[in-house]
């Protein structure tokens, strides 16, 4: 287990530790969020590297990483806890068969943490050796509001409620990132309780540095043309335009087709790695590409 | 004292009945309370008087502006008050009439109507109903003129609506007798009871929601005269359900889903204009739908979302665009309702080339300019789109 961060700049070489080249904005809010003990709250178009943040921050602090993957009916029984029933029932009817009258004594046993199944946030709860774990809530917007209010109680307190056990409360709380890609406002009661970030497509040259820690082998002046590439096609009036996890895919496609240099042709057919909408893909034709791509490379040039 | 704590008494009651006028739910218990709080309250001045009844008739944020406006006009406008007041209060702070809030109508009228009645001394009933050709002129009337009475019956008339909205099956499960799935933890707790050699299984169905409604209300001056009350239909919509999201548009598209959930008309209304740049301007439907398909489209659009088109189609500059964006709108949400207000004349025509363009991509093309189609309109949204107002029976007429 790794201790905290101490400053921002130990936020931002902490995150370069694990190739991820954060910007400073991201650094403070997480370095405000571990110092405070506050859930980190991510929100911003897909493939900007939300989730990859908490992955980062489980392995550089060495601490075990809990995801809870949201989705459209997501309950309690599939997020907090489970009683396991098949074993209730045996314990039920062993108890019966041994002539054990008492119910209140059957119902005590077996409602105890034996038969208890634990879901992520009650697994974030518990104490671990190696420091209290990262709680990843991930694209919470997929969920509906009532388990959004519930998570209210799990991250002002950081305790949850099992009716028949009692109250379960972290000794520790555990290191909350909330993620959500905006297909639905988050309610404020929410968010009030976190530290909130807009994660948004990186700078030029942040982008570049990205692309060279996460695809080491790929060609210097092709790295600078896909980043130069990909920054052009954003400012584009696009339905979807290409994140960073777009980038990575893209460039490492390209090296994989032993490509040095972009041209248009291969731009072409690759272009369904960048952009996701046939809408999209149907306005870049050939010549467009060309176009975009001359003035990229021109740009290049002009920089040298 | 006595004399005085009478006239008090009187006094508090028809402050209750002003407030209850102007649209805040007050009781007779509340008046009874306000007098007992104000006899316990010890008042000393004119500002813990002010608190003391605060406390008693507001129950929810939103009144306390009602309340404040009551307050200030019914201790002005009654001069005989104000000594009474003063006999119990020493200093009495003298204040500076400003221009009038929102709300200041309603409650002025609401004290008015109580003035008059007791001048002329007589249980006179409020006819609320309207008739009508008043009806007819409360369609055409400026919201911010209208008069309590106006307000409450169109807000009662437009709440019959009752909006019972379309619902949807979510994946979320709750008990249900019907249900397919066994609720084991229900299960093993009823066969608690009854011992384990008795299983009684308990079910879990899906449970139901309404969909999010999302309306996009054009504001430009071909729709002024509708404008308004489409605002307070939306108003009570949102009043009523939790997800409505509203965008108004002329030449821009603004969101004012946040205003317009102020509890009170004026309020949510005035936060509206507050809002918006362009109102009764031209119309730029093709640019504004273009923002909401980049924008909000995919952040308000999730979960079934029930799409309520308010304009006139009446679009300047329609070419191709208009038509690509209105197919990118239906494509992201499950239904795309049309509501016209041009409909209302016999014998429209799908000859604007707006309307030719947006037409053959919405999933239902209704009128909506009273109260009579807005109520059709909720009607209509609980069920299956209706076959008369299939949109391509127009594009045909006119082909």
């Amino acid at each position: 287990m790794s201790p905290l961060p101490t400053s921002i700049d130990a936020t931002l070489g902490l995150l370069a530790k694990a190739d991820y080249i954060a910007d400073r904005s991201l650094a403070t809010v997480l370095y405000l969020a571990l110092k405070m003990g506050r859930p980190l709250f991510l929100e911003g178009e897909a493939g900007t590297g939300k989730t990859e943040i908490a992955k980062v921050l489980a392995a550089t602090l060495g601490r075990k990483l809990i995801r809870l993957q949201c989705y459209e009916g997501l309950d309690i029984s599939a997020a907090v806890y489970e009683w396991n029933y098949g074993s209730q029932m045996i314990a039920i009817r062993l108890a019966e068969a041994q002539g054990e009258e008492d119910r209140s004594r059957i119902e005590h046993d077996i409602f105890s943490e034996r038969y208890l199944i634990k879901r992520p946030l009650l697994q974030a709860l518990e104490a671990d050796p190696n420091g209290s774990p990262v709680l990843l809530i991930d694209e919470i917007d997929r969920t509906d509001e009532a388990f959004e209010a519930f998570l209210l109680e799990v991250l002002a307190d950081f305790q949850v409620t099992v009716p028949e056990l009692g109250t379960v409360k972290a000794a520790d709380p555990p290191i909350v990132v909330v993620t959500s890609n905006r297909t639905r406002e988050v309610h404020d009661a929410l968010k009030r309780r976190c530290l909130y970030h807009w994660v948004g497509y990186p700078d030029a040259a942040r982008e570049l540095k990205i692309l060279r820690a996460k695809v080491p082998d790929i060609a210097k002046k092709l790295s600078e043309q896909v980043v130069d590439f990909v920054q052009a096609l954003r400012k584009e009036d696009l339905f979807k335009a290409p994140g960073v996890a777009e980038t990575l895919d893209w460039a490492s496609a390209l090296t994989e087709l032993d490509v040095i240099a972009l041209d248009p042709a291969t731009v072409s057919d690759t272009l369904g790695v960048l952009l996701k909408y046939q809408d999209d893909i149907a306005r870049f034709d050939q010549t467009k590409v060309k176009s975009l791509l001359d003035e990229v490379k021109s740009g290049l040039r002009a920089a040298e | 004292m006595t004399e005085n704590h009478g006239r008090l008494a009187d006094n508090i009651l028809y402050f209750a009945r002003a407030l209850r006028a102007a649209g805040m739910p007050v009781g007779p218990g509340a008046a009874l309370d306000a007098l007992e709080a104000l006899c316990v309250a010890r008042i000393g001045n004119r500002e813990d008087f002010y608190w003391t009844l605060h406390a008693v008739f507001v129950k929810r944020h939103e009144h306390s502006v009602l309340f404040d406006q009551a307050f200030r006009i019914f201790f002005r406008k009654r001069g005989y008050i104000e000594k009474l007041i003063a006999a119990m209060l020493p200093d009495t702070p003298g204040y500076e009439p400003k221009s009038p809030p929102p709300g200041a109508q309603r409650i002025q009228e609401a004290l008015f109507s109580d003035l008059n009645e007791r001048a002329r001394n007589s249980e006179v009933e409020f006819d609320a109903r309207l008739t009508v050709s008043d009806r007819e002129i409360l369609r055409k009337k400026d919201f911010a003129q209208m008069s309590a009475a106006e307000i409450d019956e169109t807000k009662k008339a437009i709440a019959e609506l009752a909006l019972p909205l379309d619902e949807l099956r979510t994946r979320r499960l709750r008990s249900s007798r019907r249900g397919h799935l066994i609720d084991l933890r229900r299960t093993l707790r009823a066969s608690m009871k009854a011992g384990a050699a008795v299983i009684d299984l308990r079910y879990l169905g899906p449970s139901m929601k309404e969909p999010p409604v999302v309306a996009l209300l054009d504001i430009s001056g071909s729709m002024s005269q509708y404008t308004r009350l489409f605002l307070n239909f939306l108003h009570a919509v949102t009043d009523s359900r939790k997800r409505v999201i509203t965008f108004l548009f002329g030449t821009r598209l603004t969101n004012v889903t946040r205003a317009i959930r102020a509890r009170d008309p004026d309020e949510a209304l005035a936060a509206c204009s507050a809002h918006v740049v362009d109102w009764s301007g031209g119309t730029r439907i093709a640019t504004s739908l273009h923002t909401f398909n980049k924008q909000w489209a995919r952040r308000v659009l999730g979960q079934g979302a029930v799409v309520l088109l308010i304009t006139d189609g009446l679009e300047c500059d329609a070419d191709d665009t208009l038509s690509f964006e209105m197919d990118r709108l239906r494509r992201s949400c499950r239904r795309l309702i049309w509501l016209n207000p041009l409909l209302r004349f016999e014998g429209f025509e799908a000859r604007a080339k707006g309307v030719r363009a947006m037409l053959p991509h919405v999933d239902e093309l209704r009128p909506i300019h009273n109260l009579e189609s807005m109520t059709a309109l909720v009607r209509a949204l609980s069920g299956a789109p209706a076959k008369s107002y299939d949109p391509r029976a127009l594009l045909r007429q006119v082909a």
